[in-house]
C-alpha cells in the first residue's frame, strides 16, 4: 500500500485585514510605517489581507507588494473584490479571499472617510495596548482583549468568560473561564489570586474545574504551558 | 426628583415581590412618598401581595399607551396616606414596555414621589431590562444558594453594562445586597450559604438580611406587607433594611442561631 504523499486539507487562520480609503502606495507607505512605529516588532513578517470593498479603481497592486516586502510585512491576498480587481489581483499573484463574515468591522470606516479621508479607516491593525479592569466580571459577560495583555483588579464570577492573546492576570478570584493565548501563542501565561476556575486554557491547551480539583485549588497561582502540557505553580 | 430602586434578581421566586412591597411600605412609612410599580407584565403579583387586587382598573401598559391617565391608573394604598402602587397588565407581555413609554411614566412619577420602587420579573430579558435601565441604585435579592447566586451576579452584569447609567457614562448604579430566605440553623449544618459565602461571591454591598419566616407567606396570602407584621423576625428584619436603605447605621439580626432558654427547651418553642 502506498500512501500518498500530499494532503491538502482546510484550515483557517488569523489574519490582518487592512481596511483603507485610499489605495495609493504613498498614503499606504506613510499611514502603514507609523502604524507599524506604534508597535515595532509586532507585525514583521505579519501575513496581512487587503479588503478592496470600497475601492472605486484598481489599485496597483505590484506596487502595494513591494511596499509590503519593503515594511516587513507578507502581503497574502485581497478581499471583497469585483471581478476586474479580482484580475488585477490574480495578476500579480495575490489571492481573492471571501470577505469576512463578521461585515461589521468595516462599518465604521464609512461615515468616518469624509470627516477625515486620509485617516486611516478601521483599526484592524492591533494595537499592543493591554487591557485594565477596575472591578468584578459578573456571569454572563465576556472581556476579549485582541493582541495584547488583560489585567482584571477583581473577580471573575462563575459564567464569566475572559480572553486575551497575550497574559491574563487577576487580582482576585477566578471562577469563571480564562483562556490566555488564544492567538496561539504558547508563552502566555494566566496568574490569579484565589483559583477556582471553570476551565483555563492556554493556547488551545485546556484543563476543566474536575482537573483542577487539589493542592492549587483555591490558592494564588500562575499556570502556563511547557511541552504542550498545562503546568500550575505557586504564584509566590 | 425621585429616587428610582429596581428590585431584581434574575432567579424567580426569591422574593422579588415581597421585598418590592416591604420596602415601598416600609419607606412609606418613615414618611416619605412612595410608589410601587409592578413590572411584571402578564403575571401581576404586587396588587395581591399589597391586598389592593380589587381595586385596578387601569395599568401600567395603559398608561404607557395613552389609554388612561397616571391619575387613575395609581392606587392608593388604604393603610398608609403616602403610599401608592402602579399595578401591571395582566392580559399583555413583557413586549408592551417600550423604553420611552417607561420613560415617559418615570419621569411624571418623579415630579410627585420621593422613591420609585420598581418591581422587576424574573429573567434577563426585556421585561427585566426595562425595570433596571432607569435605576439610580439597584436591590439584588439573592437566596443563599448556588443558581440563585449566580443568577444575581448575571444581573450584576447587567446593572453595569445595560442601564442607562452605564449607556450614557454616568456614575454607576448603587447596588444593593438583601438576602432573603435565609435559615441560621441549616447554615451552621452546612446546607445552606452563609452571609460570608455570599458577600464573597457577589462583593456588593450588604444590606440586609431576611430570615426564613412564615410570617412571610402568612402576609403574603392576607395582602399585608410584612413589614407591617413589626412583631415578625422578617417584618423587624425588614425595617431595619429600610432604615439602611435611607443610610441609618443598624446592626445586622438574625444572622445566628437563636440560643433556646431554659422553659422554651423544656416546653419546646
Amino acid at each position: 500500500m502506498s500512501e500518498p504523499s500530499i494532503e491538502l486539507k482546510g484550515s483557517l487562520f488569523p489574519l490582518s485585514v487592512l481596511y483603507c480609503q485610499d489605495f495609493s502606495v504613498a498614503t499606504l507607505r506613510q499611514e502603514l510605517s507609523n502604524k507599524l512605529a506604534q508597535a515595532p516588532g509586532f507585525f514583521t513578517q505579519a501575513p496581512v489581507v487587503i479588503s478592496v470593498e470600497n475601492c472605486t479603481q484598481t489599485p496597483d497592486f505590484a506596487a502595494i507588494k513591494q511596499l509590503f516586502i519593503e515594511l516587513q510585512l507578507v502581503l497574502v491576498g485581497v478581499c471583497g473584490a469585483d471581478a476586474t480587481i479580482k484580475k488585477a489581483a490574480h495578476a500579480a499573484g495575490l489571492a481573492a479571499l471571501q470577505p469576512p463574515k463578521a461585515g461589521k468591522t468595516t462599518e465604521p470606516a464609512k461615515p468616518a472617510a469624509p470627516a477625515a479621508p486620509t485617516a486611516p479607516a478601521a483599526p484592524t491593525v492591533i494595537s499592543a495596548d493591554n487591557k485594565t479592569i477596575d472591578g468584578n466580571i459578573r456571569s454572563g459577560q465576556q472581556i476579549y482583549v485582541k493582541g495584547a495583555d488583560l489585567i482584571i483588579r477583581g473577580t471573575v464570577g462563575a459564567g464569566a468568560e475572559v480572553i486575551a492573546d497575550g497574559n491574563i492576570h487577576i487580582y482576585g478570584a477566578l471562577r469563571g473561564k480564562a483562556i490566555a493565548g488564544a492567538g496561539g501563542d504558547a508563552s502566555k501565561k494566566i496568574y490569579c489570586y484565589n483559583m477556582q476556575p471553570e476551565l483555563i486554557s492556554i493556547a488551545g491547551n485546556y484543563w476543566l474545574s474536575d482537573t483542577l480539583q487539589g493542592d492549587y485549588w483555591g490558592k494564588p497561582v500562575c499556570i502556563g504551558l511547557q511541552d504542550g502540557q498545562l503546568m500550575l505553580a505557586d504564584l509566590f | 426628583m425621585a429616587k428610582i430602586i429596581v428590585v431584581t434578581s434574575g432567579k424567580g421566586g426569591v422574593g422579588k415581590t415581597t421585598t418590592s412591597a416591604a420596602i415601598g411600605t416600609g419607606l412609606a412609612l418613615k414618611g416619605h412618598k412612595t410608589v410601587i410599580v409592578d413590572f411584571d407584565i402578564g403575571l401581576r403579583n404586587l396588587d395581591l401581595i399589597m391586598g389592593c387586587e380589587r381595586r385596578v382598573v387601569f395599568d401600567f401598559v395603559n398608561v404607557i399607551n395613552g389609554e388612561a391617565n397616571l391619575k387613575q391608573a395609581l392606587i392608593k394604598d388604604k393603610r398608609l396616606e403616602n403610599l401608592f402602587i402602579l399595578p401591571a397588565s395582566q392580559t399583555r407581555d413583557k413586549d408592551a414596555l417600550h423604553k420611552e413609554g417607561v420613560e415617559r411614566v418615570l419621569n411624571e412619577l418623579s415630579d410627585e414621589f420621593d422613591f420609585i420602587i420598581c418591581d422587576s420579573p424574573a429573567g434577563i430579558e426585556s421585561g427585566a431590562m426595562m425595570a433596571l435601565y432607569f435605576a439610580d441604585e439597584a436591590i439584588v435579592v439573592t437566596n443563599p444558594e448556588v443558581s440563585s447566586v449566580r443568577d444575581s451576579d448575571r444581573i450584576l452584569g447587567m446593572l453595569s453594562s445595560k442601564s442607562r447609567r452605564a449607556e450614557q457614562g454616568l456614575p454607576g448604579i448603587k447596588e444593593h445586597l438583601l438576602l432573603t430566605r435565609y435559615n441560621p440553623e441549616r447554615v451552621q449544618k452546612g446546607e445552606m450559604l452563609s452571609v460570608d459565602d455570599v458577600n464573597d461571591i457577589l462583593a456588593i454591598k450588604l444590606l440586609g438580611v431576611i430570615p426564613e419566616s412564615q410570617a412571610v407567606l402568612n402576609a403574603s396570602n392576607s395582602g399585608q406587607p410584612v413589614i407591617l407584621d413589626a412583631d415578625s423576625d422578617a417584618g423587624q428584619a425588614y425595617l431595619d433594611t429600610v432604615s439602611r436603605l435611607l443610610g441609618e447605621d443598624v446592626a445586622f439580626r438574625f444572622l445566628n442561631v437563636e440560643k433556646k432558654g431554659l422553659l422554651k427547651r423544656i416546653f419546646g418553642g
